[in-house]
């Protein structure tokens, strides 16, 4: 099989991104104003605010860590500034991006206030941005990237011809040799046991099932009466889906038939290598994209049913949908509309090979839906209170 | 032309790909198969929702994909819309 080229950004640990920001990186919500302030002071840079980052611990916490480490060390970023409340954790996040060999620097904000740390952060993101802006593409291979997916405000089209799209894509680039990642464990409640035996090997298979029976007793812990209110959705109820068996069902067509998952990541952990792997992630889509940008993903596939908006700051995510009324009502949000396989009118794998040129060309460079519409959901998941 | 899709040949309801109107006698088609099947419908069937290919009691399951999604609560008569108020989760 003859594999694609594009052109990409090889970066210093070999990894292959598709996009060159810089980011402007806050280590917790307090030092969101400061990073915002640096990005609108420097043109081209990046700054992703969030909610957290005080007073976390345990698992919460190393978690907290993985995703802001792993988002500042994904092969999207060139180079990286964080700005924190005070030095320790700062240097943390630092240390954490600087293992993958790019440039990063940190600043924090105690003893000297926001103006100064603004001043220093900003110099340094301005040097970062002359410094990327002149870093060339390279041409990379199809097998070289690491690709997500996750659906969403799924109806009954995603499980009749999108989320089967990307299944094509997913089965071609799993044959091509490159990383692909699924997960939403809430929605696979129902088919449990068919996602069970997609696994690799017994062991993985345990572990799949370990992680979704300790959902399920969160679950069980945290419900008033069921899920019914939330899951499905009300999206997904006018959409025409009934139950989460049936979402569950649909959302596996997003694996293809004919890889095996070869293992089961935590939360925003980096695949250990090629091939399909399972990670364990909600199913709110920004939150789920967040930690998928985390584990080192540089394009995204998002079927949507009745219409999903979300993008993320360094992920592009393509969206596409064989939903008639959906592409017709909101168009501006989809990439790829694949409805024509509803009419009898275009095959899957049509549909797939459709979906695999437009991996290609965003990984060329063309901007998606999100990426120009400003979608940069950026939402960290937190596990329980804080101390 | 088509205006519904089954997904597989034991499958018990099949998807409008087209808003179906009550009384229509609307054309399927299995996927897996390829075989053609047609349903009157006794209810408007939006595009997305499900049409019921067989009878069902309260009780009993409603196949989609190959696999149950799902117990029966309401009387489904072949050609009803199958939904909310007729089919619910077995998990919660």
């Amino acid at each position: 099989m003859e594999i694609p080229k594009f052109q990409g950004y090889r970066r210093e640990n070999g990894r292959v991104g598709v996009r060159n920001h810089v980011l402007i990186l806050p280590l917790d919500d307090l030092s969101n104003a400061a990073s915002e302030a640096v990005a609108n002071n420097m043109k081209g840079t990046l700054a992703i605010p969030h909610a957290y980052g005080r007073l976390q611990f345990g698992e919460d916490l190393e978690l907290f860590f993985r995703t802001i480490i792993g988002t500042g060390a994904n092969p999207n970023v060139a180079a990286v500034v964080v700005i924190g409340i005070e030095p320790g954790w700062t240097d943390k996040i630092v240390q954490g991006i600087a293992e993958t060999g790019k440039p990063v620097k940190g600043f924090s904000i105690e003893r000297q206030g926001d103006i100064n740390a603004i001043a220093q952060a900003s110099r340094q993101a301005k040097e970062y941005m002359h410094w990327a802006s002149e870093l060339q593409r390279t041409e990379c291979s199809l097998d070289e990237l690491y690709v997500s997916t996750k659906c969403g405000e799924s109806d009954t089209t995603s499980g009749l011809a999108s989320n089967p799209t990307v299944g094509n894509v997913f089965d071609k680039l799993n044959e091509m040799g490159a990383t692909t990642c699924f997960g939403e464990t809430s929605e696979i409640m129902g088919a449990e046991h068919v996602c069970k035996e997609r696994a690799a090997t017994p062991e993985v298979g345990e572990a799949f099932m370990k992680t979704f029976n300790a959902y399920n007793d969160i679950i069980l812990q945290n419900k008033t009466n069921d899920l019914s209110g939330s899951q499905p959705t009300k999206g997904n109820i006018i959409g025409g889906l009934t139950t989460i068996e049936e979402k569950a069902f649909g959302n596996l067509q997003k694996i293809g038939e004919k890889a095996s998952y070869v293992g089961v990541l935590k939360p925003a952990e980096a695949p250990g290598g090629k091939g399909l792997w399972y990670m364990d992630t909600s199913s709110a889509a920004a939150e789920a994209v967040t930690l998928w940008a985390a584990s080192g993903a540089v394009v995204h596939l998002f079927p949507t049913g009745q219409g999903n908006i979300v993008g993320n700051p360094i992920l592009p995510v393509i969206k596409l949908s064989a939903n008639p009324l959906t592409c017709e009502t909101m168009s501006e949000h989809i990439d790829l509309n694949v409805s024509a396989i509803l009419r009898g009118e275009m095959t899957l794998d049509e549909a797939g090979d459709g979906l695999l040129d437009m991996v290609v060309r965003t990984a060329n460079g063309r901007l998606t839906a999100t990426e120009v519409l400003g979608h940069r959901e950026f939402v960290l998941t937190k596990l329980y209170i804080s101390a | 032309m088509v205006r519904f899709l089954v997904h597989e040949k034991e499958d018990t309801v099949g998807v409008a790909t087209v808003d179906i109107k009550a009384g229509e006698v609307a054309k399927g088609l299995y996927m897996d198969t390829q075989d053609p099947v047609e349903m009157k419908a006794l209810k408007d069937i939006p595009l997305g929702h499900k049409i019921a290919l067989r009878d069902a009691d309260a009780g009993g399951t409603v196949i989609k994909y190959g696999n149950d999604i799902g117990k029966v609560v309401a009387e489904i008569k072949a050609g009803d819309h199958v939904h909310i108020h007729n089919l619910k989760t077995k998990r919660w």
